[in-house]
C-alpha cells in the first residue's frame, strides 16, 4: 500500500498549477466566460501543447503519457482550484474513456486528434424524463442498411457548444429504462439533423439542448457492443464522477482557504471575526469536510481499478461525501463572508456556484446513497 | 385555545380573496410569472391599489391608517396574499421606518412622512450597514457634523459610505444612521437622519450579486447637507430608533405564509418531476422525507409566530424573541430553495437570465431561476443581523447568559 504521489505526478501538479496561476486568474476567467465563445481555445491549445495534459491518462501505444486515474485526479484538483471551464472532463475523461475502449481505427485516429487538442467531445446522455438514471434512454437509433439513424432529445449537454463530436447514448432495443438494449454512438456535431440550443450555465460553463432528427451515422460510429453498452457507460460515468470529485476537492479547498483568509482580515467588535469561537468551530467543521472529501476522492480513484462492484460502491460513496461537503462548505463559506460573499465581484461566490452544481452532476447525493445501499446493504440483507 | 375561524373571519377571508382576485394588476401578474425584473412602478402599483382600499398598512396605529384588524385577520391577510402570490409590500417605509416615526418622531415628522409611505408615493431605502460596520453596526463611521448653511439654517453635513442598500436605485428618501459624536461610546454617538436621495453629493452604485441580480447598492455621501429637522429623536440617541427598527425588521422576516405557499409549490413540482425509478419525485422516499421534515419545521415556526403575535396584541412589542423567527424563518426559506433546486435535477444548471425566451424554452417552466433563487436566498441568514448575531441576542437578552 502506498498513498503517496510519484515524482512525475507531483511534477504534473506543479506544472498545471503554475500554468493556471499565470493564465487562469479570476479576472481572466471572468472575461472568458462572459465572451461570446465562453471559453478560450488558446488555453485548450496550451493544455495540448505546452502542458501535454490532454494525453496524460492515455496509454503510450495510443500516443498518451501512460498515466491513469491518479493523473486525472491531480489535473482535476488543480482545475477545481482555478474553476477551469474548458471541457477536459467531457473530452479527455468521457470522450477518451469511450474511445480508448472502442478498439476501432477511427477511435484511434480520434484519440490522436484529441491529444493534439483538435477534437473536443461532449457527452449527450441525460434526458429530461430520466432524472439521474443512466439506463432511462428514449433517444432511438434504428438500423438502416449499413449504419444507424438516431432520433431523440438530450438535455443539458455540458460543453456541447465547444465540441466537435458528441458521444450519444441511444436505445437500439428494449424498453425505455432497460439496461439491455443501450448503445453508444459517435456523432459529428455538424452532422445533418443535429440541432443545438446553446446557453450558459449558472457556474460559468456552456451547455446545449440537443435534438437529433434522423441523424444518419455509419457502422463505424458505434462504440462498444450493440445493445450491450450499458456496463461501458457505467464504467466511463464512474470515471467521470471520480474526476468530478477531484475537481470538487480543489473547489472545496479554495472555499475553505478563502474563508480563513477573509475572517482573519475582517474586523468587527474590535477583533478579527476569526477570533470568535463559534466561527472557529464552523471553520474546523468545514476543514473536516474538506479532508474527508479528499480522502474519499483518493479512495474512489483507486477503486476505479477494481471490479465493477467495488468501483461503483467506491465512486458512489465518494459522491455522497463530496455532495454533502459541497453543500456544507459552500453555504458556510458564503455565510462567513457575510454580504461580501453575495457579490459577483468576489471569487468565493463563483466557487460556491460550482460546488452547488457538482452536487447535482451525474446523480445527486440521494441518487448515490441509494446506489450505495443497493450495492452494499441490500445484497447483504 | 382553538384554531377555529369564526364565521366573521371566514367572511373576511372571502372578502380579501375576492378583492385580490378582482384588483391585482394583470400586467404585474404577467411580469411576475415570466420572472422579469420589476421596476419602481411595478412595486408601487399594487401598494397604491391597497392604499385606496385602506389596506396598505394593516399593522399601523388606526389614526395613521392602520386597519385595526385582529391577529386572526392579520393572519388571514398574509395567508391570502401568499396564496395569490401577490407582490409583498416593500418593508422599508411601511414596516421599518414607520414604527420609528410614530414612536420617536415629532408630530410634524409624522404628518410629513407617514402619508407618503402609506399611499405608496415615496420610496424609502435603508442606510445602515457600512463596509466596516456589518454585524457590528454600532461601529459605523459615516460622519454628520452640524453646520450653519448660507441660508442661516442649521444642517448636518454628512460624509461616508453605506452599503447593501436594498433597491436603493429607486429610492426617493432614505433613513440613515450617522455618527454625530465621534468621541462618545459607539452606540451613544449615533443619530437617525432622514435624507432626500436627490440631495447633491449622493451617489448610488449597483452591487451585482452572485446570481446576477441588481438588488443592493453602495450609497456614497459626499458633503450631503441635511436639514436638522430631518433628524428623528434626539441627537446621539439614534441607536434607540435603530434597535426598535431592527426588532420590527426581524419579526416580519419569518415569512411563514410565503414559505407555506412555496412549500405547496414544491409539492406540486415534486408531483410532476420524475424520480430515478420512473415514478414522481414526491413518491421518492428520500425526497418525500425531506419535504415532510421541512413541513414540520414550518408548522413549528408558524405556531411560534402565532404565539409571538398573541403576545404583541396583548401590548408587548416585538421583543428579542423575534430573533427566533428570524433564524428559523430564514433557514426554512433557504431550505425551500435548496429542495426546489434539487427537484429541478439537470435543469438547475441553465442560466437564462436576460436571454429571453425567443430562442425557445429550456427545461420545464418550474425549473426556471431555481438556482438563482437558491443563490440569492443565502442572503437571508446574513441580512437584518446575521443569524449568528441573532443567536447572540437570544443568548444575552432571552437566556441571560
Amino acid at each position: 500500500m502506498d498513498l503517496s504521489f510519484t515524482e512525475e505526478q507531483t511534477l504534473l501538479r506543479d506544472s498545471v498549477a503554475a500554468y493556471l496561476g499565470d493564465a487562469y486568474g479570476f479576472d481572466a476567467r471572468r472575461a472568458a466566460i462572459a465572451s461570446p465563445a465562453g471559453w478560450r481555445p488558446k488555453v485548450w491549445s496550451a493544455f495540448a501543447e505546452e502542458l501535454g495534459i490532454l494525453g496524460a491518462s492515455f496509454p503510450e501505444e495510443l500516443g498518451g503519457l501512460g498515466g491513469g486515474p491518479i493523473e486525472t485526479m491531480v489535473v482535476m484538483e488543480e482545475f477545481g482550484r482555478a474553476l477551469v471551464v474548458e471541457p477536459y472532463l467531457g473530452t479527455v475523461v468521457i470522450g477518451g474513456g469511450f474511445l480508448k475502449r472502442a478498439g476501432t481505427d477511427k477511435a484511434k485516429a480520434l484519440i490522436e486528434d484529441l491529444i493534439a487538442g483538435k477534437a473536443v467531445f461532449a457527452f449527450a446522455q441525460a434526458e429530461s424524463q430520466a432524472r439521474y438514471r443512466l439506463s432511462n434512454i428514449a433517444t432511438k437509433a434504428v438500423k438502416t442498411g449499413a449504419g444507424y439513424e438516431i432520433s431523440g432529445q438530450k438535455a443539458v449537454v455540458i460543453g456541447a457548444p465547444w465540441a466537435t463530436h458528441l458521444i450519444v447514448t441511444a436505445r437500439t432495443a428494449g424498453g425505455q429504462s432497460e439496461e439491455k438494449g443501450v448503445s453508444v454512438f459517435l456523432v459529428d456535431k455538424t452532422a445533418k439533423g443535429v440541432t443545438c440550443r446553446d446557453y450558459p450555465t449558472v457556474d460559468g460553463r456552456r451547455a446545449s439542448e440537443i435534438t437529433f432528427e434522423k441523424v444518419v451515422v455509419g457502422p463505424e460510429a458505434l462504440i462498444g457492443p450493440l445493445d450491450g453498452a450499458y456496463p461501458l457507460i457505467e464504467t466511463v460515468v464512474d470515471e467521470a464522477i471520480a474526476a468530478t470529485c477531484a475537481e470538487a476537492c480543489g473547489v472545496l479547498r479554495k472555499l475553505h482557504e478563502g474563508t480563513l483568509e477573509y475572517t482573519r482580515g475582517r474586523k468587527q467588535f474590535g477583533q478579527p471575526i476569526s477570533a470568535f469561537q463559534v466561527l472557529q468551530h464552523r471553520m474546523v467543521d468545514m476543514f473536516i469536510q474538506v479532508e474527508q472529501s479528499v480522502s474519499m476522492s483518493v479512495m474512489a480513484h483507486i477503486a476505479l481499478g477494481g471490479d465493477a462492484e467495488a468501483r461503483a460502491k467506491g465512486v458512489s460513496a465518494a459522491k455522497v461525501q463530496i455532495g454533502r461537503a459541497c453543500k456544507f462548505v459552500g453555504q458556510n463559506a458564503i455565510q462567513l463572508h457575510g454580504g461580501m460573499g453575495m457579490t459577483d465581484e468576489m471569487a468565493i461566490g463563483h466557487y460556491f456556484k460550482r460546488a452547488t452544481m457538482i452536487e447535482g452532476e451525474f446523480g445527486n447525493t440521494d441518487h448515490h446513497l441509494a446506489r450505495y445501499e443497493r450495492l452494499s446493504l441490500d445484497q447483504a440483507a | 385555545m382553538d384554531l377555529d375561524f369564526a364565521p366573521e373571519d371566514e367572511a373576511f377571508r372571502q372578502e380579501v380573496r375576492a378583492f385580490i382576485a378582482e384588483n391585482y394588476p394583470k400586467a404585474l401578474r404577467e411580469k411576475q410569472d415570466r420572472g422579469e425584473e420589476l421596476g419602481k412602478e411595478d412595486y408601487f402599483s399594487w401598494h397604491r391599489i391597497l392604499a385606496k382600499k385602506g389596506w396598505a398598512t394593516p399593522s399601523w396605529p388606526k389614526e395613521w391608517g392602520g386597519t385595526d384588524w385582529t391577529p386572526t385577520q392579520r393572519y388571514i391577510w398574509s395567508e391570502e396574499n401568499a396564496r395569490a402570490d401577490t407582490l409583498a409590500i416593500l418593508p422599508f417605509g411601511v414596516s421599518m421606518l414607520a414604527p420609528v416615526l410614530w414612536t420617536f418622531g415629532t408630530e410634524e415628522q409624522k404628518a410629513r412622512f407617514l402619508p407618503g409611505i402609506r399611499e405608496g408615493q415615496v420610496w424609502w431605502c435603508q442606510g445602515y450597514s457600512e463596509p466596516g460596520a456589518g454585524s457590528d453596526l454600532a461601529s459605523l463611521k459615516t460622519r454628520a457634523e452640524r453646520i450653519k448653511g448660507d441660508d442661516g439654517k442649521e444642517y448636518y453635513l454628512v460624509n461616508g459610505q453605506k452599503t447593501w442598500t436594498t433597491l436603493g436605485q429607486f429610492a426617493d428618501w432614505g433613513f440613515f444612521l450617522v455618527r454625530t459624536d465621534p468621541d462618545a461610546k459607539p452606540q451613544a454617538g449615533i443619530s437617525f437622519l432622514l435624507i432626500d436621495m436627490k440631495t447633491p453629493g449622493i451617489t448610488v452604485r449597483p452591487i451585482i450579486t452572485l446570481e446576477g441580480g441588481h438588488e443592493v447598492n453602495d450609497v456614497f455621501l459626499d458633503n450631503v447637507k441635511v436639514p436638522v429637522e430631518n433628524r428623528v429623536f434626539h441627537e446621539n440617541q439614534g441607536w434607540t430608533c435603530a434597535k426598535a427598527l431592527l426588532a420590527h425588521e426581524r419579526s416580519g422576516i419569518a415569512g411563514v405564509a410565503r414559505s407555506k405557499r412555496n412549500l405547496e409549490r414544491l409539492r406540486q413540482v415534486a408531483r410532476t418531476e420524475p424520480a430515478d425509478d420512473g415514478g414522481v419525485l414526491l413518491a421518492d422516499p428520500f425526497f418525500k422525507r425531506k419535504v415532510a421534515e421541512l413541513e414540520i419545521d414550518l408548522t413549528a415556526l408558524e405556531f411560534t409566530e402565532l404565539r409571538t403575535l398573541a403576545g404583541e396584541s396583548s401590548g408587548k412589542g416585538p421583543g428579542p424573541e423575534s430573533s427566533i423567527l428570524k433564524i428559523k424563518g430564514t433557514e426554512i426559506q433557504q431550505r425551500l430553495t435548496e429542495l426546489a433546486l434539487e427537484a429541478a435535477g439537470h435543469y438547475g444548471a441553465p442560466y437564462l437570465r436576460g436571454l429571453g425566451h425567443n430562442l425557445g424554452a429550456v427545461g420545464p417552466d418550474e425549473a426556471h431561476g431555481v438556482a438563482g433563487a437558491y443563490f440569492n436566498t443565502r442572503k437571508t441568514s446574513i441580512y437584518g443581523g446575521s443569524n449568528e448575531i441573532q443567536r447572540n441576542i437570544i443568548a444575552k437578552m432571552v437566556l441571560g447568559l
